[in-house]
């Protein structure tokens, strides 16, 4: 049954991806990568990292993405406006990426890892429990250095995002 | 599941994000094709977290839980950067009315 589910989800990955990369709709390509992040959490569940798995779907197909959404309705995006690059440059960039893929895939393809397992629908390290104690033990600094880049985050958007209105007033 | 499949998906995805950065024009979708870089990396750490688990099972009952928390501290740092870099955008937008790059690779106007 697991071989199926992971065909099945990476299928989806994969074709999302793809429709998210061509649609021309700057919307559609916000949905289609939403998609992509829905598949992406249901490999982290055949991985039994659920922790992962729900923070994927709350954070970025919850936050991230209403945030791309919004600044897209704000500035009126549609297919008219949606500047294009031309033919030969796509082509090349497709070429590029296609070699890339080529290169690591030749690369790692023998690598010593082949013969490797993910372990799939088992293990607790994933859980909640297991992953919240190591947070606020071990990893307890990052996590309150992180809150501090929260807040940095949030003053700086505050401030770039804001008027000029020393501009206005001179 | 083999480890060599995750590598392949996760690879795959990298490079189909790349090829959106490389090809589209419009800032936001440059901008949501690196968030799809990113969440290949994090599958790849997930999927090698539980392959180190699997291998080191018996020295360590929570051997691999570092690569998952990797993937959190990942998660955190990108909606930092998503909020900083969308308010940038607006403001783009708001001078010079277009999110083109092509408009923009001169940092000035």
């Amino acid at each position: 049954m697991t071989p199926y589910i992971f065909w099945f989800l990476s299928v989806w990955a994969l074709f999302s991806a793809l429709m998210m990369v061509t649609s021309r709709n700057p919307v559609y390509s916000v949905l289609w990568l939403i998609s992509t992040f829905f598949a992406i959490s249901g490999h982290y569940i055949l991985l039994n990292a659920q922790f992962l798995a729900v923070v994927n779907i709350i954070v970025y197909a919850g936050a991230i993405m209403v945030l791309f959404l919004f600044v897209i309705m704000l500035m009126n995006l549609n297919k008219e406006t949606e500047p294009q690059k031309n033919r030969w440059l796509k082509l090349v960039g497709a070429l590029a990426g296609g070699c890339l893929l080529l290169v690591l895939v030749a690369a790692l393809k023998d690598a010593e890892l082949k013969s490797q397992q993910a372990m799939v629908g088992a293990g607790s390290i994933g859980l909640i429990k297991v992953l919240g104690k190591e947070l606020f033990t071990r990893y307890v600094v990052p996590f309150e250095i992180s809150s501090l880049l929260f807040l940095s985050a949030m003053v700086g958007a505050a401030v770039i995002g804001k008027k000029e209105i020393t501009h206005q007033n001179s | 599941m083999p480890i060599n499949y995750y590598l392949f998906l996760s690879l795959a995805l990298f490079t189909i994000g790349m090829v959106g950065v490389l090809t589209r024009r419009n800032a936001i979708i440059i901008f949501m094709c690196i968030e799809l870089m990113l969440n290949a990396v994090n599958l790849l750490l997930v999927a090698f977290s539980k392959m180190h688990h699997l291998k080191n099972l018996a020295l360590n009952a929570s051997v691999g839980t570092d690569g998952q928390l990797f993937v959190f501290f990942i998660m955190v740092v990108a909606a930092a950067e998503v909020s900083v870099g969308l308010a940038i955008i607006v403001m783009m937008y708001r001078n010079i009315h277009s999110v083109d790059i092509q408009f923009l690779n001169r940092l000035k106007h």
